[in-house]
């Protein structure tokens, strides 16, 4: 119990000096487009459910963005898991797709931009399904296909090659004795290799989270879309109004933490044996 | 007794990264009876493992032969069980979980496979460790549980490649006394690699002593001694002199 609480005020220790120092350069400057005070912030997480600048509420706009990015993200992962297990599994696979992704993997998503926006336009989710013309089509007409393309090719390569990495790394001692004990290929891949990647197959899907979420604000700044946290800091900069973009990452920084701290419960309670191994 | 295991003119040619040719092992000819052990004593480098992995089906020879039961054998087999010198079980699954792996594999179902392993966990004296996780034991239970796995799959032969190598002095001696009760009450033919003379003297039947590049079999020595051997016997001080002089020649 002692140990949690110094734990607690040790970690706090920075964010409140921020906090302290945040405040005092906003009497300071003495200008809310340049440093709004604390309480502006505060207060507009107060009022989370108000309607700002005409974009909605603040959940509202998080929970766009999260869907966003969790589309986006299940494209990523649906290609870079299995991709990333071939590679790890196959030598041959792995030197047709190792440097054709060594190319793209240092081109930042955003550099990505213009390039999505040409190919993919403004289709979105529900122009791809054909939806009828209603409030179903405006909520899911959020969703650009050039978004969830720049968000999955953010939370694509930390994925590949972690995965890749896991495969690759199983000790030969593990493959070895499984193949005395009467294992075939199929046991080998789903008794040994799965089971012995999946510590680095979990890391590399937490990486793939913490970048496909902060490709967020550069996906949202793509035209045509109208909410989510992203566009809402763009939007809330052009009105100077600082406070809301400070709202608004503060939001990313949290749920980002959130979803981080998902896989971390996940890779504790499942995994433990591979920190205490060796 | 009926030839378990015999190697025919084995040879073993690996290729270093500049293609240069090493001869790991030449002219290897061994014939193993059922209910042996066997111990196959050399130097670091002689090929001894590399000798056990190729009897084990897990890696080709270049040339020559591997029989099994008169049968000609080059893949792993359930009948050929190996225990290796350390980190060898998943470290994902519990002490019960690993004793059945073989069994798994095998297609037993659960309760099947849980009820054989709870036998080898009793057999190695571990009941009280089936829900435990490997890291949560010590080196020398970690290797009890690893003979156990292999003998929960009842393999004819068991190869063991230097198993107590990375085991404290005092560990080595209890284990090697636990393994002769294990072998004289499953009666497995047992091919043991070690480099201690002393190991080899305390368990064999029979030892092979290798020398090194090309690794080779220099000598075949029977040992008659009695057991449980004990090692103030004046005889085996001097068979492991002789075994020491032997050795510093290979």
């Amino acid at each position: 119990m002692h140990k949690t609480i110094k734990t607690i005020i040790l970690s706090l220790i920075l964010p409140v000096l921020l906090m302290v120092i945040w405040q005092f350069s906003a009497w300071q400057v003495n200008n809310a487009a340049i440093i709004p005070t604390i309480g502006r912030v505060v207060e507009n997480f107060i009022n989370a459910s108000d309607n700002f600048i005409g974009l909605g509420s603040i959940p509202r706009n998080v929970g766009v963005s999260l869907i966003r990015v969790l589309s986006g993200y299940t494209a990523g992962v649906l290609i870079a898991v299995p991709l990333g297990v071939l590679m790890g599994y196959s030598k041959t696979v792995q030197i047709i797709f190792e440097t054709f992704i060594n190319i793209f993997k240092p081109i930042p998503p955003l550099a990505w931009q213009p390039l999505a926006l040409a190919i993919f336009g403004v289709s979105s989710i529900a122009s791809l399904l054909n939806m009828p013309f209603g409030q179903n089509y405006v909520f899911w007409g959020n969703f650009k296909i050039a978004m969830v393309f720049l968000i999955g090719m953010g939370s694509f390569f930390p994925i590949v090659a972690s995965v890749m990495f896991g495969v690759q790394n199983v000790r030969q001692t593990l493959i070895d004795s499984a193949r005395v004990l009467g294992a075939s290929e199929k046991d080998i891949f789903f008794k040994v290799l799965m089971p012995a990647a999946a510590p680095s197959i979990i890391n590399g899907l937490r990486m793939g989270l913490a970048i496909g979420w902060a490709c967020l604000v550069g996906a949202e700044m793509l035209p045509g879309s109208l909410a989510g946290v992203g566009y809402l800091i763009t939007h809330a900069y052009e009105l100077a109004r600082t406070d809301l973009v400070i709202t608004g990452m503060i939001c990313i920084g949290l749920v980002g933490a959130l979803l981080d701290s998902i896989f971390r419960i996940i890779a504790n309670k499942y995994f433990s044996w591979e920190s205490k191994t060796r | 007794m009926q030839e378990m295991i015999r190697v025919d003119n084995l040879e073993k040619i690996f290729y270093s990264q500049s293609y240069m040719e090493i001869k790991a092992l030449t002219e290897v000819n061994l014939s193993v009876p059922g209910n042996e052990f066997l111990c196959i004593l050399g130097p670091s480098g002689c090929g001894k493992s590399t000798l056990l992995r190729i009897i084990a089906g897990l890696e080709t020879a270049s040339s020559g032969k591997v029989f099994y039961n008169g049968q000609e054998h080059t893949k792993p087999r359930r009948e050929i069980g190996m225990v290796f010198q350390s980190y060898s079980l998943m470290p994902w699954l519990t002490v019960l979980d690993n004793i059945a792996l073989g069994l798994e594999f095998a297609g037993l179902s659960r309760p099947k496979r849980i009820s054989i392993a709870e036998e080898y966990l009793d057999m190695i004296g571990m009941n009280s460790f089936g829900k435990a996780f490997p890291y949560e034991l010590s080196g020398g239970m970690q290797q009890r549980v690893a003979i156990a796995r292999a003998l929960a799959n009842n393999p004819e032969v068991l190869l063991m490649d230097e198993p107590f190598g990375a085991l404290d002095a005092y560990t080595r001696i209890v284990m090697q006394k636990e393994l002769l009760r294990i072998w004289e009450q499953h009666k497995k033919t047992i091919l043991f690699v070690t480099h201690s003379v002393d190991e080899a003297v305390y368990l064999g039947d029979r030892i092979i002593l290798m020398s090194g590049s090309p690794g080779r079999i220099k000598k075949d020595i029977a040992i008659t001694m009695p057991r449980v051997r004990e090692r103030r016997n004046p005889l085996y001080g001097k068979l492991t002199e002789e075994l020491l002089a032997l050795l510093e020649e290979a």
